[in-house]
């Protein structure tokens, strides 16, 4: 079997806490994942859960602790700023708020460039210009905003802006940390089909960071459900959403409003997750999940449940919801 | 729909922006009805006048903006009225929820005696009645331990306790109407729907009436009785959740409902989009304003204007502003 593109393991990020006596915060606990080529990985989980500073590892904006990052074959998980180069060409990323993200003095045009200015300073001005150009028409913005700046946009254009800025240089790896969460609905469909459609064309791996589980699952092939820094369970999006078997991901998927009122009558008799995210400063010991369990025995608070594989997937939890598929 | 009294009325409502460019009509004549005990969910994308409409509501509109119309509160003219009185009608007949429920309160002030400071200056009771309010509204919002968290300073709670505190504080005063404005975009999922039970809890227990402004058709659905889908500045369908959802008469709520991937379908290779974007508030289009985007629009809806009119008889009724409805 050939290497995957991307190849995450025992992936380790921890901040030191000042003034709280060597306290480190886990982020990213011993994660484990990869991204074939053409593929794509939806990660999801609350706020805390460790999404955004793994994209931020990957691209080599966070120290790692522990574990290796292997992208198209190489390590890159305690390389230098100098050896990160190959890495940050291949590897991009597109953000929630796309006008933050975007340099209000420059054109949308140059915008675009930009990735080309940094990474093939020896083409021509006029190459570059006319990459830039064609790479906005991909995205559905007709020449005539080339010359426009990111604040005359609305928020769907400039999310366009974003995307071929993010593709310009030939990528092979796409982050989108919540890149559709800010948008209007009918928008967000419109930047997934676009997505889509560059992903069927180029052949670029996508990793999808979102907390809309609606959208994760449209657009995933795998899943990755994170909570406070560790995985709750991975595995084929289309198997763990009909039959998940962390208890987690089953509130996690409970919780998504349905536009059905009679679904959302009857699941109000369901109980709901209780209680509240534990402090990441202070996780809970054992299963870092048992606070909120409604499965939790005293066996979780002693022993943290190992990663066990079960199919395509692996997921940690003494007691599982019973496998439907055997 | 309901021939209980209504308790909150509007009619014709405008809103008006005057702006260095030319005034721009965010809201362009928007008529509803809440009756006691009742809920409705507005629903819109960004630029809709949902959430105009529901500050207009408020009476907390900007100064460059003109309100037209009427805002009845238990058959009270809201419009034109003295910012004192609105003063007093906020919190004592009208609780108000926002999205950030971290700015709704006081950073420095335990969440307890901000509950009991709205207490005693609306109702006029001792510290010892406010206290007892303050607790039994904390339990109606489902806090646990509501006496260890009286005590308690806002970013010491989760943001889910913080909005059931907002929550709280927006219901200690046994409101006629409660609106809510978002209340839960800034929520995590799991945290949304136990925010959401809330709602539906209050409404269910305390006859207190709710109108809910949000731009997801999923979370009115569990937690509204009828929905308003706003489009441009106007309401172009209205029904009770039940028929809305299971036949939108109006092709912008049924694209809305379509091009939203749900947990319970089957995964297709695209979303169904809606082309292009919503008009500039700054244009009045002669016809339909959905028309530009609309998959069904004629001739006839780009000219001339549709009313919101009633579609059907009997169960199941609904009113639709629209020349070309979709067929039930």
């Amino acid at each position: 079997m050939t290497e995957p593109l991307l190849d995450v393991r025992s992936l380790t990020v921890h901040f030191p806490v000042r003034g709280r006596g060597g306290a480190v915060l886990r982020a990213v606990d011993d994660v484990s994942f990869s991204v074939g080529a053409g593929e794509t990985l939806g990660v999801v989980g609350e706020s805390g859960c460790g999404k955004s500073t793994l994209a931020r590892a990957l691209l080599g904006l966070v120290p790692v602790t522990a574990g290796s990052i292997r992208f198209a074959g190489r390590d890159y998980a305690r390389a230098d700023e100098r050896s990160l180069q190959p890495l940050r060409r291949a590897v991009r990323m597109v953000f929630q708020d796309p006008l933050a993200s975007l340099n209000p003095r420059f054109t949308v045009r140059q915008c675009v460039r930009e990735p080309l200015d940094v990474f093939e300073p020896g083409l021509a001005a006029r190459e570059r210009d006319r990459q830039a150009v064609a790479m906005l028409e991909r995205v559905g913005l007709g020449t005539a905003f080339a010359e426009r700046y990111p604040h005359e946009l609305s928020g769907g254009q400039n999310q366009r802006v974003s995307i071929a800025r993010a593709l310009v240089a030939g990528p092979r790896l796409v982050i989108c940390d919540e890149a559709v969460s800010a948008l209007d609905v009918s928008i967000q469909a419109q930047i997934l089909n676009l997505l889509a459609d560059i992903q069927r064309d180029t052949g670029i791996a996508l990793l999808f960071i979102s907390h809309d589980l609606s959208v994760v699952r449209h657009v995933s092939r795998h899943l990755l459900v994170l909570y406070l820094g560790r995985t709750m369970e991975r595995g084929v999006a289309r198997s763990v959403f009909a039959h998940p078997r962390h208890p987690y991901t089953r509130s996690l998927i409970d919780a998504v409003p349905v536009p059905d009122p009679a679904i959302e009558r009857a699941r109000a008799a369901a109980p709901a997750l209780v209680g509240e995210l534990p402090s990441p400063l202070a996780p809970p010991s054992g299963c870092v999940f048992r606070t909120r369990c409604p499965r939790a025995s005293q066996l979780c608070g002693i022993t943290p449940p190992p990663l066990v594989p079960a199919g395509d997937g692996a997921f940690a939890c003494h007691h599982p919801l019973e496998d439907v598929d055997r | 729909m309901s021939t209980s009294p209504a308790v909150l009325s509007v009619r014709d409502l405008t809103v008006r922006f005057a702006t260095r460019r030319g005034p721009v009509d965010a809201v362009r004549g928007v008529s509803f009805e809440v009756a006691a005990g009742r809920s409705l969910g507005i629903v819109g994308e960004s630029g809709s006048g949902k959430s105009q409409t529901c500050f207009a509501i408020m009476g907390l509109l900007p100064g460059n903006a003109r309100v037209g119309g009427s805002v009845r509160l238990d058959g009270e003219e809201l419009v034109g009225v003295a910012r004192g009185r609105l003063d007093v009608l906020r919190g004592s007949r009208m609780g108000i929820v926002f999205q950030d429920p971290m700015t709704a309160l006081t950073p420095h002030r335990s969440v307890g005696s901000q509950l009991c400071e709205v207490v005693m200056r609306h109702a006029g009771v001792d510290r010892v009645e406010a206290r007892r309010r303050a607790l039994e509204i904390m339990e109606r919002v489902r806090i646990t331990d509501p006496e260890r968290r009286f005590d308690m300073y806002p970013f010491e709670l989760s943001g889910g306790m913080r909005q059931r505190i907002v929550i709280a504080s927006a219901l200690v005063l046994r409101p006629a109407l409660l609106i809510a404005d978002e209340p839960t975009t800034a929520l995590d999922v799991t945290v949304q729907a136990e925010v959401l039970r809330t709602f539906r809890a209050v409404v269910e227990h305390t006859g207190t009436s709710l109108v809910l402004v949000t731009h997801d058709l999923g979370v009115v659905a569990g937690t509204c009785d009828e929905v308003a889908v706003m489009y441009a500045g106007r309401i172009v369908e209205r029904a009770d959740a039940a028929t809305l959802f299971r036949a939108p008469a109006h092709p912008y709520t049924r694209a809305l409902l379509d091009c939203r991937p749900r947990l319970d379908d089957a995964p297709a290779a695209r979303l169904r989009s809606i082309e292009g974007q919503p008009p500039s508030p700054a244009l009045d289009l002669p016809g339909c304003a959905f028309a530009p985007r609309c998959a069904l629009a004629e001739t006839r809806c780009r000219v001339e204007r549709p009313a919101l009119e009633p579609l059907g008889t009997g169960a199941g009724t609904r009113l639709a502003a629209c020349h070309r409805p979709v067929p039930p």
